[in-house]
């Protein structure tokens, strides 16, 4: 029996060992960004034309836009694709990041229940509807997650005025997804990025409604940094301003421009770079 | 619930016409799966026997350490082996982070105390009379050995595959470690966890249909092996 067991085990760790090999021919970035790029499908439609030109990989690492940072800090990653200005900046300012460009960018919008208990709809000014919103005790779902959206929430929250929180505040410390899921179902409303709502909205997944007002305090730029090779020597610098020039260039502006979820347009190509 | 089996029909239906990104997470369940088994067998299997035959000191405080850390929650062991791993830490020059590799690593942690434990428990529950007749009968200490070894095999072979079952079902390593990149470090759990954040419950419950289906597989797999 022994001898029968350890040649089968024998011949299985050999299949495992040559599949293992092969894993890895091409050159591999590592890209740390945010959820809402990932999950709505707008990298499955970037990376491989990137992939196939430069014969590369990209192996992307979708978190919120703070831990992206700290991972492009440790120097585990690349480049990173993310969206909070003032973290960005500090993030530059500290000499970890190089090569920071403009990529696009869409909006932020205040979700709620269709019945909109707090009366947010007939607002003109987020901290207006902020305001509703505290005033009523409607409940609010916060990413609590140090995401880029949340880092947004906490600023509008701030210029609104409020820093005390009640029980009607609920700070999940879950992805985008997860938490307009939560708002939906206790009926809350929530601050999210146009694009994963839209996501969720087409699929079906929530019927939370646009409440909140436009503007520009709501405006939600994405930009890519290459990590700086001066910290980490061993990033793949190459590659990174491979990747950020593809994004900045006429061909990956298009692409962004027209990607479309059930019809609708999620991110605005803004890249500086002459087309 | 109609929702959820909506999903879970169409989620099926991907399944069975073996989607290629479900295949391939299955895959790597499977590769690191294993993987983290063969290597916490090698070091858990030895350590649980010494543990159960030897009389040394210290013996009692190290089986208790050993029982402490079935409790390690599994984010705690991925922020460990991150801290590691990281190229801030004192491995990162091999560059393991977020390959599956690196999930491997962390799965060992996660699966060596188990494997431990339970072969330790099989082979202490060995009828002590079976190594009295050994010596008895003038077998050596290595004899001796292995004839208990013999004995207490069924237990030594559940305590693997209890150890495969934990560590293909596991998500906080494989998140964290791996960083869940499609087609590379993506595992079903982690696929799982993904979907569930996309709202789309039902694949996700068909996912885990997939992972039970393996872990399934491999408990008839090894009566097999047992019965032959």
């Amino acid at each position: 029996m022994t001898r029968c067991f350890l040649s089968r085990l024998f011949l299985a760790l050999l299949l495992v060992l040559g599949f293992w090999i092969h894993a890895s021919a091409l050159d591999r970035l590592k890209l740390a960004t945010t959820t809402s790029t990932e999950n709505s499908g707008l990298l499955k439609q970037l990376h491989p034309v990137f992939e196939k030109k430069y014969l590369v990989s990209v192996h992307t690492i979708s978190v919120g836009t703070g831990k992206a940072l700290r991972l492009g800090q440790n120097g585990d990653v690349d480049v990173v694709l993310v969206h909070a200005k003032k973290a960005e900046d500090l993030f530059m300012a500290s000499g970890y990041g190089a090569r920071r460009r403009a990529v696009m960018y869409n909006d932020f919008v205040i979700v709620g229940p269709p019945s909109d208990p707090a009366g947010v709809f007939k607002t003109f000014d987020v901290s207006e509807a902020l305001l509703q919103i505290k005033n009523s005790k409607s409940l609010w779902f916060s990413r609590g997650d140090d995401s880029g959206t949340h880092k947004k929430e906490m600023e509008l929250w701030r210029d609104a005025g409020v820093g005390v929180f009640g029980s009607w505040y609920r700070a999940l410390g879950q992805g985008m997804g997860r938490t307009l899921m939560a708002a939906d179902e206790k009926s809350g409303y929530t601050l999210t990025d146009r694009g994963t709502y839209i996501a969720l909205v087409a699929n079906r997944k929530v019927s939370l409604k646009i409440q909140g007002p436009r503007g520009e305090r709501l405006h939600n730029p994405y930009s890519v940094i290459a990590v700086n090779p001066k910290r980490h020597p061993h990033v793949k610098i190459d590659l990174a301003v491979k990747y950020i020039d593809f994004l900045t260039s006429g061909e990956g502006q298009d692409i962004i421009r027209d990607f479309r979820l059930m019809g609708k347009q999620l991110f605005y190509p803004n890249a500086k770079t002459p087309r | 619930m109609e929702f959820l089996l909506d999903g879970f029909a169409d989620g099926l239906m991907r399944v069975l016409r073996a989607d290629p990104h479900v295949m391939l997470a299955a895959w790597v369940t499977i590769k690191v799966g294993i993987w983290a088994t063969i290597l916490a067998s090698l070091i858990g299997l030895p350590v649980g026997f010494l543990l159960a035959m030897g009389r040394f000191r210290g013996r009692g405080f190290a089986i208790t350490l050993l029982q402490t850390s079935l409790g390690l929650p599994t984010v705690v062991i991925g922020l460990l082996a991150y801290g590691f791993l990281s190229r801030r830490g004192p491995l990162g020059f091999a560059d393991l982070l977020f390959t599956p590799s690196a999930i491997v690593v962390g799965l060992v942690v996660l699966a060596v105390p188990l494997v431990a434990v339970f072969s330790m428990t099989s082979v202490a529950s060995v009828d002590g009379r079976v190594r009295e007749t050994a010596l008895t009968l003038g077998a050596s200490n290595g004899l001796v050995a292995w004839t208990v070894l013999r004995e207490a095999r069924f237990g030594m072979i559940a305590a693997v595959l209890a150890a495969f079952g934990r560590v293909s079902s596991e998500v906080g390593i494989a998140m964290m470690l791996g960083g869940n990149i499609e087609g590379y470090t993506r595992t079903l759990t982690t696929a799982i966890a993904l979907e569930s954040m996309k709202g789309e419950f039902g694949f996700g419950i068909a996912l885990g249909v997939v992972l039970l289906a393996i872990i399934f597989v491999t408990n008839l797999l090894s009566r097999y092996i047992q019965r032959s």
